[in-house]
């Protein structure tokens, strides 16, 4: 058992990672990885919140939209899973503020380094992108809370990476106009090459 | 196009070149690649855009004076997220595969900064009219170049254009080979890179690095 959830995190993390297999964040990885600092903030904001939306999202689409999901109360017909897009972004957009809020009152320091990343995230795809895969693969409770996990630390390897190499990128010299958009595409492209390099693995 | 002003036709055709979203505004890379491994899919995506990012911009236009400033992002999801539902719907109803292959991306036409982006940056200051031809100029802008990656993709990866296989099969029995890593994902990267490289030489716009 312990085995299946490991081997489910690893994929997460490397395999399948959400960023450079399924291209999810990318908006604020282009924006964000210019600087190893921030880079690591918003890593870090994305595992937390990625992680606590994953399970919200799986109880909420267990327990009240999931076809027969309503069967508790009384409803077992009822299909609500159209709601699934709105529910979610709703529950991830108030979650996010009310992350931010108990960060403030509760832990000032972490506030200040995470907290203008915050209010970027409940638009970041790749939070979205977690909870629509969970209902897509079946997952479990166990399983959501490790492939929320998960994938917020692949986007962390990813975007820290890339900031790590961008800033050694500048000491090179990168032909005009493949400078900024261009030449980090062509590295993702090549990040992801090596990320890929893990599929080998038989878990 | 002598329908529209100049004005009009400007905000029709900027987005489609010199400020295309995604290869100036660096916006909504993230649905987009995934679902360029094949034309068709670039193309259906490129349709649900077009569709959500106007209605989303008119509507928005529309309630312009009536949204409240402080929970105006909110109300712009919800709206955006209706629509998509639509979409996702009419998919799944007409387009059972399509929609199967489209999987999650579809959902997250929601998260796209292009229309959350466009409904903050223009719809919410400009008239319904504008504001609708902003959002099917960008919209636009954002599926040619879906649909060049995803026609590089297809071609060099599968050897076929929309289905159809386009390379002769003299040039596999003399040797040639599908890239097998253009259907893999760092395809799409290397390929958007090189587009991007393309188009600004072509207007020789440069970056700071």
């Amino acid at each position: 058992m312990l085995e299946h959830y490991i081997s489910l995190a690893v994929k997460a993390i490397f395999i399948e990672n959400i960023l450079l297999a399924y291209f999810l964040g990318m908006c604020s990885f282009l924006a964000i990885s210019k600087k190893v600092e921030t880079s690591i903030g918003l890593g870090l904001a994305v595992v937390f919140v990625l992680s606590i939306t994953a399970p919200v999202n799986w109880f909420l689409h267990t327990y009240l939209l999931k076809e027969g999901a309503l069967a508790w109360a009384g409803l077992p017909d009822l299909d609500l899973s159209y709601l699934n897009f709105i529910i979610f972004i709703a529950t991830i957009a108030a979650l996010v503020q009310l992350v931010e809020m108990i960060m403030d009152r509760f832990t000032p320091a972490l506030y200040l380094s995470l907290g203008i990343f915050l209010p970027l995230i409940a638009v970041n795809c790749a939070i979205l992108g977690g909870s629509l895969f969970l209902v897509e693969r079946n997952y479990n409770l166990g399983e959501s809370v490790v492939f929320g996990f998960g994938s917020g630390i692949g986007f962390f390897l990813a975007i820290t990476t890339m900031a790590a190499i961008r800033h050694r990128l500048r000491y090179s010299n990168v032909p005009p106009a493949l400078r900024g958009l261009g030449i980090t595409m062509l590295l993702t492209g090549l990040l992801s090459m090596t990320f890929m390099a893990f599929s080998g693995i038989d878990l | 196009m002598g329908l529209l002003s100049k004005k009009s036709q400007q905000v029709l055709k900027d987005p489609l070149m010199s400020n295309n979203p995604i290869a100036f505004q660096v916006l909504g890379i993230c649905s987009a690649l995934a679902v360029t491994v094949k034309m068709d899919t670039a193309i259906v995506m490129t349709l649900a855009v077009v569709f959500v990012l106007s209605m989303s911009n008119t509507i928005i236009s529309l309630l312009r004076n009536f949204i409240p400033g402080r929970v105006r992002i909110i109300v712009m999801l919800a709206i955006i997220a209706s629509l998509v539902i639509l979409t996702d719907q009419v998919l799944q109803a007409y387009a059972y595969d399509m929609s199967k292959q489209l999987s999650v991306f579809v959902g997250l036409i929601i998260t796209n900064c292009i229309v959350l982006g466009r409904a903050e940056a223009f719809a919410m200051q400009n008239s319904v009219g504008k504001a609708f031809l902003d959002g099917v100029g960008n919209a636009l802008g954002y599926g040619i170049i879906l649909i060049a990656v995803s026609f590089f993709r297809e071609i060099l990866g599968s050897g076929s254009i929309l289905g159809f296989a386009v390379i002769p099969e003299s040039f596999y029995s003399a040797g040639y080979e599908n890239v097998g890593l253009m259907v893999l994902s760092p395809g799409a990267f290397i390929i958007l890179g090189l587009i991007i490289w393309v188009q600004r030489l072509i207007t020789k716009v440069e970056e700071e690095a």
